[in-house]
């Protein structure tokens, strides 16, 4: 397994200064690609990007970029799959593939679709794009585990406004049945849907005590907030016996000023002047 | 004229032992349970009706029942194939299909996932129950979908062959299960092999393509035509998807027509995927029955068979039509 260089840092505030730094730097990649492709998820991809950073390059997944397909790796699917641009940055800034190959996002026959493909991008678990299906797929891959004794575990990430589709909570009650303790949701709680805020579309609160309602072990956490996540995802299960569920409350459009908080930026698409004073705000340059 | 006991012989020739194929599937699925670790089994409830008890009790460690859910269990099936497991994802056929769609098109057949669906007591098998229940739409809908393999065995010897060979299969695969009583077609020791269709009655008059339980009454078709001098070929299109082109292309090359029975929606199924073959490489006399674009009204499910001319004097008498021998 390839050496993580956040694992060499001591300090806490130096650990989050690394962290906010590399989902920064996801942040810009995946606006860079919705740019130059004219279409994309960007609100999103700037809200989950935290929760990617942490997961990816804070030891949370044991996974090989090497070996994609080791049997024993922890799945993560992002069931979100419209936040392909953070994701599939993610994955190449952690060696799965080649970085310069996120510039074909959406290109005609590239391999980085719209939405992720697992034939074809290496470290994707799941082909998601239509929503309420990740869930169910995690709790399959964590009875698969279960069945074979093995000890790896499932991440999920959905969007909130992603949890008004019934299919989840068919999962989650197969997984409080199962009692699916190598199972993790994460919420991305960033309140807005493609429309409208949530709220005003669907209600999703209380959110916790539904997930708690169906069994599950639930813990809320500020979302931009890398040394609250690691510590959220280094303690799993939050209880023995039972599927967690992490809220993590985030800002849709997060680290960008004209975008944050934005229905329009569900699937805003940044100009090119846009996208300098978004790098300019983030502190990360450019790659043209 | 016959003597008493040839009538008696005669009698037991046209009441042959009558199979529930979802026996010989439960069995095979055992079976290969107890060969293969990754195999388990996955209901929505239905436990009885896909006939998993012995399954459940030998391998409880195995079975997942996610209760009534059908999105779910087409993607926790998923799950545990992406974890290294042979799924069978086993219920109504009616339910598996119409409620998990989206799941069966992105999560396997997009995906490629190796997830094996069970589509039980398919058709019109549950009669009275009404078109809620009747699963005529399954073929049409699942051929259309890429890397889906769709197959419709005949009788219990098929049913397990093709269980059988599901195993070796890398990808997702539909199997339509009927629990409608049907006699033995195939001999004990008989290879389903995908994408291929078995002739079962050589004849170069006419040619009857059917699947599942219309294979009985196509050879019952066959031998009424014989009768009468007409010499009918018969091919079981077990096959859906992928479907063997070349047999179907030979039969219209070697015969004067075509007909096609299935118990489903004549329009988007066996008929309409040899129309298909048909009317781009070599355009011949067809006559397609299944159901003609309706839902079915009340009746058993052999009622309604016999109300859609699904039977061997249907088969026959699209024989004659199609050779305007009528």
């Amino acid at each position: 397994m390839s050496e993580l260089q956040f694992e060499k840092l001591d300090r806490p505030d130096q650990r989050a200064a690394w962290l906010k730094n590399k989902a920064n730097w996801i942040r810009l990649s995946a606006m860079t690609m919705t740019h130059h492709a004219g279409l994309g998820h960007t609100g999103g991809d700037l809200s989950s990007a935290d929760i990617l950073a942490v997961l990816y390059f804070a030891g949370i997944l044991r996974v090989d970029p090497e070996n994609p397909n080791w049997a024993q790796r922890d799945r993560f699917i992002l069931s979100k799959g419209h936040c392909s641009a953070a994701f599939y940055s993610t994955l190449a800034a952690r060696g799965f593939f080649p970085i310069e190959q996120l510039m074909t996002y959406m290109d005609p026959l590239s391999l980085l679709n719209g939405h992720p493909d697992r034939n074809k991008v290496p470290g994707v678990e799941a082909n998601t794009g239509p929503l309420g299906h990740g869930l169910p797929i995690a709790v399959g891959a964590a009875l698969a585990a279960r069945m074979r004794g093995e000890n790896w575990r499932v991440f999920v990430l959905t969007g909130d406004g992603e949890l008004q589709e019934g299919s989840n909570w068919e999962a989650a009650m197969t997984a409080q049945h199962y009692g699916l303790e190598n199972l993790a949701v994460i919420v991305d709680r960033n309140r807005i849907q493609q429309g409208d805020f949530t709220e005003n579309t669907i209600r999703m609160e209380p959110l916790a005590d539904r997930w708690s309602a169906f069994g599950f072990a639930v813990r809320e956490v500020d979302g931009h907030n890398p040394i609250e996540l690691l510590n959220c995802l280094s303690e799993l299960p939050r209880q023995n016996g039972k599927p967690t569920c992490i809220i993590a409350h985030t800002i849709k459009g997060k680290g960008v000023s004209f975008a944050e908080n934005q229905v329009a930026w569900h699937h805003g698409v940044p100009t090119r002047e846009q996208l300098t004073l978004a790098a300019a705000e983030l502190g990360v340059e450019v790659n043209w | 004229m016959s003597t008493p006991g040839s009538m008696a012989t005669a009698e037991a020739a046209v009441q042959p032992q009558l199979y529930d194929c979802r026996d010989a599937y439960s069995r095979a699925l055992e079976e290969m349970a107890a060969n293969d670790s990754r195999v388990c089994a996955l209901v929505n409830d239905s436990l009885s009706s896909t006939k998993l008890k012995g399954f459940a009790s030998r391998f409880p460690h195995r079975f997942i029942n996610v209760g009534i859910a059908e999105q779910n269990m087409v993607g926790v099936g998923t799950g545990l194939a992406n974890g290294g497991m042979l799924p069978y994802v086993c219920g109504g056929s009616c339910f598996l299909t119409a409620r998990a769609m989206e799941q069966i098109k992105v999560d396997l057949a997009y995906s490629k996932a190796n997830v094996k669906l069970c589509g039980m007591s398919s058709g019109m098998a549950y009669g009275q129950l009404g078109p809620t229940h009747h699963s005529i739409e399954d073929v049409a809908w699942l051929r259309v979908l890429p890397n889906l393999a769709v197959v419709v065995p005949a009788d219990p010897v098929e049913t397990a062959a093709a269980m059988q060979y599901s195993l070796r299969h890398e990808g997702p695969m539909f199997m339509r299960i009927s629990r409608m009583p049907v006699p033995a077609i195939h001999a004990a020791d008989h290879r389903f092999t995908l994408g291929k269709a078995h002739m079962l009655r050589p004849g170069n008059d006419i040619a009857l393509l059917a699947n599942g339980i219309m294979i009985a009454r196509a050879l019952d078709a066959a031998d009424s035509l014989a009768a009468r001098g007409i010499q009918a070929r018969v091919l079981n299109m077990s096959s859906i998807k992928p479907m063997d082109a070349d047999a179907v292309l030979e039969a219209a090359q070697s015969t004067r027509g075509i007909v096609t029975a299935e118990e489903g929606l004549s329009s988007g199924g066996l008929g309409g995927a040899v129309a298909e073959i048909l009317a781009l490489h070599h355009p011949a006399p067809m006559r397609i029955l299944g159901v003609p674009g309706v839902f079915a009204p009340t009746g058993s499910a052999e009622f309604l068979l016999e109300h859609f001319g699904l039977t061997a004097r249907g088969i026959h008498n699209a024989a004659l039509d199609v050779l305007g021998e009528a």
